[in-house]
């Protein structure tokens, strides 16, 4: 009924054209240039700019970064889910706060708060060094920056979830005889497993596109520390356009594939996410 | 034997059992009967291992169970919206107990399959081993919900609200069903329930409970014509119930002496409880009721007559024999109480 009402109202038809539009000029658009962009000078110039060594290393270090942080973010975000939807204790509105830090921080801030803390001049920095270990202008800085970047991303598409299936079926598994683990791989896994899925899809995403954060830990050490989304910013800067689009044209397709992947399991599956819209 | 000593429970500042005793006897079928809010829950919910009481001990044929889990009581657990695990096969579902076993003690995959389905059988669900819950209605979702509890064998069956979720007739059904399987298996089982009828049709005792404790123990026809207080009788079955003064041994109702025998009854205000069915319509003696009618209608073989007493803000319910018409609304009728129970005045009931 409501649909019928709506067709009839011209005033329907405007908004969804000016949707449109901007869907067009500010979406559809962009992505096509990154495309054209980066096949300006054909096929062989765009695949010789993906095999250069500084570019096979980003990408490398990017799904190393990615298959690190992604895995991490699964274990925290289901803990952490888990002890929010299913229990009550004290402090517990802080946590649920708390993940969502990194929603509302600028990344950029983020990335700061890590040089702070591991920098050379940072607090943990005099200790760090005589140990050896180098964190800021190095991996585990970036990875450390993804983490706190895509903490946010698991848990909060599976805290609605588990609070509205609430406690009954671990119940029944355990007055069955489970142990704790048996309960979890068998009866609360399976039940989340679409909105998990759904959450590694977002977390992963971010994970690889991250910018932000990442650019103020990384140092851009070309081959080293660049991940994809740096190397194409230094790419760029340096007037390597084809070579910047190509290696955009990546990240875009991984977007592309997010959402390929997202509209299937909203369809096959009717899963429809909670409240980690971002 | 299962026995209950003191247990206590808070939720923060709110006491939701508060000291309970119970004995349970072997192969009984106890019914907690009590409206929500009354702790029944959260008392079934302790026997099972789920809750952890605060103060009180638990214990299993003489055996201290107080600190055990559920995993190590050997209990089966039904509950309201039957938790079945939505991703397994009814099969699946009904072998889950056995197959979480450790593996010395775990049958082999073909054995959890056919004990499986000898429990569907049981129930009645032969054949649909292969299902999935969704694909269930819900009172098969139910009967599949009892197989997985009795899969492991447990030494106590303890049913949460067994058919709230259901329809009435299903409700009914199932309801006759259970009662037959409980005679069949002699299993001690406990239930929960708000409904009165449930736990009177069902039950070899019920408990009554009413804010953490409980109000009275014992078989549905003592519960139903001896209530112990003007609770029970309030709540289990209709009841009607005046606000009296017991004076010399003559209970009052402003002033107008009312036929009950008072023997034994403490002076001073009282509540005087009697069913819809213990009246006689005796015309205008000393000690009846007058009422005036407000409306009737059919209860199965009786007119439930609904009417007002004057000094009375709640409706009088009288049930009259069909064999003559219902009473018209305006006429005036004399109740003689039949049988009628004086209980101490409480506060909470107006």
């Amino acid at each position: 009924m409501t649909a019928s009402v709506y067709r009839k109202s011209g005033g329907a038809r405007w908004l969804v054209a000016v949707a449109l539009t901007f869907m067009v000029l500010f979406l559809v658009l962009p992505l096509a240039t990154v495309f054209a962009e980066a096949l300006a000078r054909g096929f062989e110039a765009y695949g010789a700019t993906l095999t250069h060594p500084d570019a096979i290393a980003a990408i490398k270090l990017t799904l190393t970064v990615a298959a690190i942080s992604v895995p991490l973010n699964v274990v925290f975000g289901i803990a952490a889910a888990w002890a929010i939807a299913k229990f009550d204790f004290p402090g517990k509105s802080l946590l649920v706060t708390f993940i969502d830090l990194p929603f509302s921080v600028s990344p950029v801030v983020a990335g700061l708060v890590y040089v702070l803390l591991f920098g050379m001049q940072g607090w943990l920095g005099p200790w760090l060094r005589e140990h050896d270990i180098q964190i800021i202008f190095a991996v585990p800085g970036i990875v450390l920056a993804t983490i706190f970047v895509t903490f946010p991303f698991v848990a909060r598409e599976l805290i609605p979830l588990m609070a509205e299936q609430g406690r009954d079926d671990e119940e029944a598994a355990l007055s069955l005889g489970a142990s704790g683990f048996q309960t979890f791989l068998r009866v609360t896994l399976p039940n989340i497993r679409w909105g998990l899925f759904y959450g590694v899809l977002l977390c992963n995403a971010r994970a690889m596109g991250e910018f932000g954060a990442v650019s103020v830990v990384s140092g851009h050490l070309r081959g080293l520390t660049n991940t994809m989304p740096l190397h194409v910013e230094i790419l760029y800067n340096e007037y390597n356009f084809v070579a910047a689009f190509a290696v955009a044209s990546l990240l875009a397709l991984l977007a592309l594939l997010t959402l390929v992947l997202k509209s299937i399991l909203e369809w096959r599956f009717g899963y429809h996410h909670g409240s980690a819209g971002h | 034997m299962i026995s209950l000593d003191g247990i206590s429970k808070r939720f923060g500042t709110f006491d939701a059992l508060r000291n309970i005793d119970l004995e349970v006897r072997d192969d009984e079928f106890l019914a907690l009967l009590g409206p929500s809010g009354s702790g029944k829950t959260t008392l079934l919910r302790i026997i099972a291992g789920l809750a952890f009481p605060d103060a009180g001990r638990v214990s299993f044929n003489g055996e201290d169970v107080t600190d055990l889990k559920v995993a190590d009581r050997k209990v089966g657990f039904v509950f309201q919206h039957y938790a079945l695990f939505r991703h397994m096969s009814v099969a699946d579902n009904v072998g889950f107990g056995l197959s979480v076993r450790p593996r010395r003690q775990r049958p082999r995959k073909p054995e959890i399959r056919a004990r499986a389905r000898d429990l569907l059988e049981l129930v009645q669900l032969g054949g649909l081993e292969d299902r999935y819950p969704a694909q269930l209605s819900g009172g098969q979702r139910q009967r599949v919900a009892l197989a997985r509890a009795l899969a492991v064998e447990p030494q106590l069956l303890l049913l949460d609200e067994p058919f709230g979720a259901l329809d009435a007739k299903v409700r009914k059904e199932l309801r006759r069903w259970l009662r037959q399987l409980h005679e069949q298996m002699k299993l001690t089982s406990i239930f929960v329930t708000h409904d009165q009828e449930e736990a009177l049709e069902l039950a070899d005792r019920v408990v009554v409970m009413n804010d953490g404790a409980i109000e009275q123990i014992g078989p549905p026809e003592d519960i139903y014509m001896a209530p112990r207080s003007s609770f029970v009788s309030g709540f289990v079955g209709d009841t009607n119930s005046l606000p009296v003064t017991v004076a010399d041994g003559v209970p009052r109702f402003h002033d107008r002496p009312i036929a009950v025998d008072a023997a034994g009854v403490a002076e001073g205000s009282a509540r005087l409880d009697f069913r819809p069915h213990d009246i006689a319509l005796d015309g205008d003696q000393a000690g009846s009721l007058p009422m005036i009618v407000t409306g009737a209608y059919r209860t199965g073989g009786n007119w439930r007559v609904e009417g007002t007493v004057s000094g009375l803000s709640r409706v009088i319910e009288i049930d009259l024999a069909t064999d003559r018409p219902p009473p018209e609304p305006g006429q005036r009728l004399a109740l003689r109480i039949t049988r009628g129970r004086l209980f101490p005045d409480e506060k909470a009931r107006p």
